[in-house]
């Protein structure tokens, strides 16, 4: 299952929480918390009424589901929150860290520390828990899975839940650095590249793909002529797939009759 | 319900297999003839969009319905002809020569891409496709020297026969010969060996590679033949525009050449005309329904989009085969009747698995 309305997911989350804490006045943590769950519910709502209806149609009814849904989500934001890129006020705002000789800024700081708490998170989860271990089995043969025992619709759902759950993280992390517009999804496509070089299906892979690509484009931005620094993740993301189609980390082998 | 007697076996292989489609298919090629007399200018120019998306739709569905790859990038295919066809016709080539060398110049970056998408099967290749049409987007957008970037650049006036084409009609009949060229070639193709290995590609790579058809070959051979098609519509799409800029050419135009081929329904070309109308004739019908909706809806930028997107759900989620799905099972009620049962289209489910082996 693959979800073309990751960004966009993730936009909901921050405008979400851009609701929760700077209009209604929530505190920070609680309106994040809030935020989180909220969204995890709507991506639980959404598999169990949308997405369940395409199981075990072609893939590409899936990703064309997606896209469309991705599409409808950024109307409906924008209907409701207009077009004006927004501000997200965090209690670290304007703050940075100095570790010897580096400045960091507490929002960079902030997205570095949620991302590998979160990494370490779904890592434990998948690894250790029985919904983990169940939402592998689906992903690997959903007939067999079923066969087994597991709930996969459920399972289905909850993949969502907590997919929808990440996004609104992510989307809140990256709220304070990029302001929050309905168009801010789009750095899911990137997201996507990161994934598909280090290989789908891999945690780390898809940690070091993303660094990758932020580093080259800080690269191509500062020494190469301008235009290059929003073409690089894309050319570097066709590169890999030439060069190393399976991804950095594979865990997808060619199917051997 | 209608027996066919066969006699030959080319009855097969025919294009119309029996009398009543040759009476429809006439009088629907009378009909498409002498329309610049009925229509006025406004609806023979929204027709001529409509063909030349059916061009493009016909180059999509090779590829999509009939070969089993998603393409999320066809807008590059069309902007590449776009842009060859009106520099070329700059540089001072004839109308026709154009045309020709922006075919194959799209058939040739598609050939390029095709190739490097060999190693892909799905969503790879569709996050593919989609970050080569980004890239050639943002190529198009700062290669100023050649493009204009976002300056933009004119399509010059061509001429056909010594005859400059400036009516709307004689735009009109030039893509309905294209369109009416491009659709009996794509037939014939899928109806050759090469078709028949592209259907067989569409419905297992694993089967049609055991049963010696080389994949590499005919996915290049597909994806080539899918971007010069595209490339044709492209250069008709130059002279509808006037004005070429790289905003022309965004995701948006994938997506609503996609739309179309889902719309119409995947795996017919029957689907691609249908496809096609729907597209051509949906902004109409989303003006007036803006007059009917509440002007704080109405009035939102985003929301023509966000309508895209609902159709696609809608259509996804209600009749996978489209159009022309839908137009079987009526057909079907009607010849069974009174015995038309549902489940006769309902389609077998296929359950995902990965080859993960870890």
């Amino acid at each position: 299952m693959v979800n073309f309305a990751q960004g966009d997911l993730m936009m909901l989350g921050a405008f979400v929480a851009v609701t929760l804490i700077g209009d209604f006045g929530l505190p920070w943590v609680l309106g994040l918390l809030l935020s989180v769950l909220a969204l995890a519910v709507f991506g639980y709502l959404l598999d169990a009424f949308v997405l369940r209806r395409v199981l075990g149609e072609p893939q590409f009814a899936i990703v064309m589901l997606t896209i469309g849904l991705g599409f409808i989500f950024r109307a409906v934001a924008g209907l409701v929150w207009g077009y004006d890129p927004q501000s997200f006020p965090t209690p670290y705002t304007g703050k940075s860290l100095r570790v010897g000789e580096v400045v960091v800024s507490y929002e960079n700081f902030a997205i570095l520390l949620g991302t590998l708490i979160l990494c370490v998170v779904l890592f434990l989860f998948f690894r250790r828990t029985r919904l983990g271990i169940a939402m592998q089995a689906t992903s690997q043969n959903q007939l067999a899975a079923y066969y087994v025992g597991i709930p996969v619709k459920r399972v289905f759902s909850l993949v969502w839940a907590i997919s929808a759950g990440v996004a609104a993280v992510a989307g809140i992390l990256l709220a304070p650095v990029s302001l929050v517009q309905p168009g801010m999804g789009f750095i899911g496509i990137k997201a996507f590249a990161a994934a598909v070089i280090g290989g789908f299906g891999s945690i780390p892979g898809a940690l070091l793909g993303g660094w990758i690509i932020g580093i080259a484009e800080q690269f191509a931005g500062v020494y190469l002529p301008a235009g290059f620094q929003e073409m690089s993740a894309y050319g570097i993301l066709i590169l890999a797939l030439i060069l190393r189609p399976q991804g950095l980390f594979a865990q997808i082998q060619r199917k051997k009759v | 319900m209608r027996f066919l007697f066969k006699t030959h076996y080319n009855q097969d292989i025919d294009h119309l297999k029996h009398g009543g489609d040759r009476f429809w298919y006439g009088l629907l090629l009378v009909l498409a003839a002498a329309a610049p007399a009925a229509l006025g200018t406004f609806y023979l120019g929204e027709l001529n969009l409509v063909m030349i998306y059916a061009i493009a739709g016909v180059g999509l569905m090779l590829l999509v319905g009939y070969t089993g790859q998603v393409s999320l990038g066809h807008a590059a295919f069309l902007a590449i002809g776009a842009y060859t066809h009106s520099l070329l016709l700059g540089a001072g080539l004839p109308f026709l020569l154009s045309i020709v060398a922006a075919v194959l110049v799209s058939a040739l970056v598609g050939a390029g891409v095709g190739w490097i998408a060999l190693r892909m099967t799905g969503i790879y290749l569709a996050i593919a496709t989609l970050a080569f049409a980004m890239l050639t987007e943002q190529t198009i957008s700062r290669a100023e020297w050649l493009t204009g970037g976002f300056r933009g650049l004119a399509v010059p006036q061509a001429s056909l026969f010594g005859m400059p084409l400036t009516q709307g009609w004689q735009h009109y009949y030039v893509t309905l010969t294209l369109l009416v060229v491009t659709l009996l070639a794509a037939l014939n193709i899928l109806r050759s060996s090469t078709g028949r290995a592209m259907v067989a590609i569409r419905d297992s790579e694993i089967s049609a590679e055991s049963v010696g058809i080389n994949l590499a070959v005919y996915k290049t051979l597909a994806f080539a033949l899918s971007a010069g098609i595209t490339g044709l519509a492209g250069a008709l799409f130059a002279h509808r525009l006037g004005y070429l800029s790289p905003d022309a050419f965004t995701f948006l135009i994938s997506l609503q050449l996609l739309l179309m081929v889902v719309v119409g329904g995947v795996g017919s070309m029957r689907g691609v005309i249908y496809g096609a109308l729907f597209i051509g004739f949906l902004p109409q019908l989303l003006a007036i329904a803006r007059d009917t909706l509440p002007p704080q809806i109405a009035q939102a930028p985003g929301l023509e989009p966000g309508i895209f997107g609902l159709i696609l759900v809608l259509v996804i989620l209600f009749e996978p085969q489209g159009i022309f799905g839908r137009w079987l099972k009526i057909k079907s009620y009607f010849q069974l009747f009174p015995l038309y049962r549902r489940a006769t289209h309902r389609r077998q489910k296929t359950y995902l698995r990965t080859e993960r082996l870890r």
